[in-house]
């Protein structure tokens, strides 16, 4: 199936109880399929069309304020519009799952592949000190896996999660296993506000503080509970990377790539291998810190101008050369542009 | 055994499907596969293309520059891909409205005029599994009865009375396939 139906199907499988979206290309697939799947039907998940994106992202925010598993998808330009609803829900620490499946930008850009929004996934995207937890699918089956996860982290951590995800990967067919159908959650955290029973105070679900100490508070545990993240959450998968006198930081279609060029480059000689974040936000930099006491050069390949590339030489931290290898506008590198930009740095 | 195929036309000439099929077909097989479309403003009348690769291991990098086999069903297509081909690879066209035929000498090529069989059987729809018929002919990656048990998968139901025809036309296209 292609990677946007994988997003759909596993979403009613992981027990979602909500999808509010708007359509975009080139993620419709997912509010396509599962209005045709009647989720309502199988496992009483709400699925609805709504009015904009963001309408979407409010009734998002809503329907996690009630503790329910809820989600949005959309595509870069739509992302845009719901950065508002997404910086409140995590200000109001709300768990909830959004997808991106990046198209070239800026603006309204093009409709194919691109990784041109790690800046605004990673570092915020709406105002305030706030992350999101980032998982960056590079197969079809990642795509399926990757929501159940979502979830996971979503609630574990009280955190706005984003799937991070291309064009390529959404319109992509491969094959992929699913997991059996997981119940509905019957019951909601004791955050959630479900109205006033006589035995407890209300809840109230709000990111507004005026008073600045007591807002202050609040950013220091937001600023621990990341840091929490990042020592517990760090995901990534390591290819060839044993013996790499050079290697390739890259994620989801980039990183397919990257893996190709890999076998091109070692039959040619050169000790190529591949970190590919699994997870952006937190960032593995531990793990690229240690690499490049190894490694002689570390290329970040991505389908943008250069922006993970930034977070490869904080990890490096000057120890080693890190360049940008990339093509933008919806072009996707080819295996053997990678292995030339290599050559021509070595 | 990895197999690295693009296949190009016009939209509407079933390019998208025939790789979808292929890709179902080699999924019965038990193999690893992957089918990355070229999407966008696209149009019956427009160039469409599909990558497919079919391959025993983990599929690397769904988007290539080289293959092992095009199959190619107008001119802009065999313009564009016809360079693509890997040195010892093959290139399987009809010949339907082409003007400039291919010229490389380092690739085998292969001729399956399926528009015009298509036509004779008065089932024009079936022209891509003709041209499918005639690539299993010369690259046997995927046995028969997974790519009929790959047409059930990738066809909606109302559809399957449809079948007999699509597995004649696939035996017609390895019938009439020919080297160049």
């Amino acid at each position: 199936m292609k990677g946007n139906e994988a997003v759909a199907e596993a979403a009613i499988r992981a027990g979602a109880d909500g999808y509010f979206g708007y359509p975009i290309t080139p993620q419709s697939e997912i509010l396509e399929y599962l209005m045709e799947a009647k989720p309502h039907e199988r496992t009483g998940m709400v699925v609805l069309q709504a009015e904009s994106e963001v309408a979407a992202i409010n009734m998002v925010y809503g329907g996690a304020a009630c503790g329910k598993k809820v989600m949005t998808s959309s595509s870069s330009p739509g992302i845009s519009l719901k950065q508002e609803g997404i910086t409140y829900i995590a200000g109001a620490e709300l768990p909830c799952l959004i997808v991106n499946v990046v198209r070239g930008g800026p603006g309204l850009g093009t409709i194919q592949p691109a990784q041109s929004d790690y800046f605004q996934a990673t570092k915020g995207g709406g105002h305030g000190d706030y992350h999101l937890i980032v998982l960056a699918p590079s197969s079809v089956q990642e795509m399926a896996d990757f929501v159940e996860l979502s979830f996971e982290l979503a609630f574990k951590y009280r955190n706005p999660v984003m799937m991070l995800s291309d064009g390529a990967i959404g319109q992509m067919m491969e094959k992929v296993w699913l997991k059996p159908q997981k119940e509905r959650s019957k019951t909601v955290p004791e955050w959630a506000t479900t109205g006033k029973p006589p035995t407890r105070e209300r809840v109230i679900i709000t990111s507004l503080d005026l008073d600045p100490h007591r807002q202050e508070k609040f950013n220091e545990k937001l600023v621990s509970k990341y840091n929490e993240i990042r020592e517990k959450e760090v995901r990534f998968e390591e290819l060839s990377c044993e013996d790499a006198e050079y290697i390739f930081v890259a994620y989801g279609t980039s990183a397919r790539v990257c893996m190709k060029a890999i076998q091109l480059a070692r039959a040619q000689g050169i000790k190529a291998g591949l970190l590919r974040p699994i997870t952006l936000f937190p960032f593995p930099s531990k793990r690229l810190n240690e690499l490049s006491g190894r490694a002689r050069m570390m290329v970040s390949v991505e389908m943008s101008a250069g922006q993970m590339v930034e977070d490869v030489m904080l990890s490096v931290n000057g120890r080693i050369p890190v360049y940008h290898f990339g093509r933008m506008g919806g072009i996707v590198t080819t295996p053997e542009e990678v292995v030339d930009f290599l050559k021509s740095k070595i | 055994m990895t197999e690295e195929i693009i296949i190009a036309g016009f939209g509407g000439q079933g390019v998208l499907s025939m790789g979808k099929i292929m890709a179902y077909s080699a999924v019965m097989q038990d193999m690893e596969v992957s089918w990355m479309p070229s999407y966008g403003p696209e149009m019956r009348g427009g160039t469409a293309n599909v990558m497919v690769i079919i391959s025993d291991e983990r599929i690397s990098s769904p988007i290539i520059r080289n293959f092992d086999t095009a199959i190619i069903l107008n001119q802009q297509s065999l313009d564009k891909f016809e360079e693509s081909v890997k040195p010892g690879g093959m290139l399987i066209y009809d010949s339907n409205g082409i003007t400039r035929h291919p010229e490389r000498k380092d690739i085998k090529i292969y001729m399956v005029d399926a528009a015009e069989e298509a036509g004779r059987m008065k089932s024009p729809k079936t022209f891509n599994m003709i041209v499918l018929g005639g690539f299993l002919k010369v690259k046997p990656v995927i046995r028969l009865e997974n790519v009929i048990k790959g047409l059930k998968k990738s066809l909606p139901e109302r559809y399957h009375n449809l079948i007999p025809m699509n597995e004649k036309a696939l035996e017609r296209g390895m019938e009439i396939i020919r080297e160049v």
